[in-house]
């Protein structure tokens, strides 16, 4: 079972490698993202929201969705961790 | 008042009276600390995470330096549950009376029905109730992991 899932592991990883290839470069001026999603940020971004701090203001309005699940995972983390590690004192 | 100060004396830890005077002069100044990175992220770096870190950091040190019955009195693990989700709460609410006051989810705009400050004075504000949100959640869960880890699940004494 250990061989299995060591096997499935290296397999994802290899797709997930092979995956990058399509990628276009570290800091390529000609990406889609930099082309349109960037400017749009860097040029809008204070008028939009008024708020100074360009990474704020895509982290926590145009990017809410990431973030929120962000504190969701953290909130996650720690309920598990209650879980795991509480349940001891019943038992005794 | 004796009382107290007399159990804080009797059951500190091995940390000595120059570590405890030094952690009793510094909380108020990192939780203050933590309070402006969460309020000060549209201006300058910061922002929930960072600021909730240092104000769960806070709780941290005094579980260090005293032990965690006494920083567990300051706050206790029911406040402490009560935040976590309450944080959590607190952003996804958020999103939620957007989405009922007929913009889009986490549209902070539409909350200028409300309360008349204009759809983009709004987003700014809206950024600022999610960052409290986020502070608060990651504020009580760094300090609930350093308990339960540091105690096994017991929160009898710490580390």
């Amino acid at each position: 079972m250990k061989k299995l899932a060591f096997v499935a592991v290296l397999l994802t990883g290899a797709l997930l490698l092979y995956g990058t290839k399509d990628f276009p470069a570290w800091g390529d001026p000609m990406a889609p993202a930099a082309q349109h999603l960037s400017p749009t940020y860097i040029e809008k971004g204070v008028e939009q929201t008024h708020v100074p701090n360009i990474v704020t203001a895509v982290l926590g309005d145009y990017r809410g969705y990431d973030t929120m699940f962000e504190t969701v995972v953290i909130y996650c983390a720690g309920i598990v961790v209650i879980g795991a590690l509480r349940g001891w004192r019943e038992d005794e | 008042m004796t009382d107290d100060q007399d159990q804080l004396q009797t059951k500190a830890g091995t940390s000595g009276p120059i570590v405890e005077m030094a952690v009793r002069i510094m909380t108020p100044f990192i939780q203050l600390f933590g309070l402006y990175v969460i309020a000060h992220g549209h201006y300058s770096p910061g922002g929930g995470f960072q600021g909730g870190v240092i104000l769960g950091s806070a709780y941290i040190l005094l579980g260090i330096a005293f032990n965690q019955q006494i920083a567990m009195r300051y706050f206790s693990e029911r406040v402490n549950n009560m935040l976590a989700s309450g944080g959590a709460l607190i952003y996804v609410g958020t999103g939620v009376v957007c989405a009922l006051l007929g913009g889009l989810f986490l549209d902070y705009s539409a909350l200028d029905r409300i309360l008349h400050l204009g759809p983009i004075e709004w987003r700014s504000m809206g950024i600022f109730i999610v960052e409290v949100g986020v502070g608060l959640t990651v504020m009580s869960i760094m300090t609930s992991l350093f308990w339960d880890l540091g105690s096994g699940g017991e929160l009898e004494k710490g580390l």
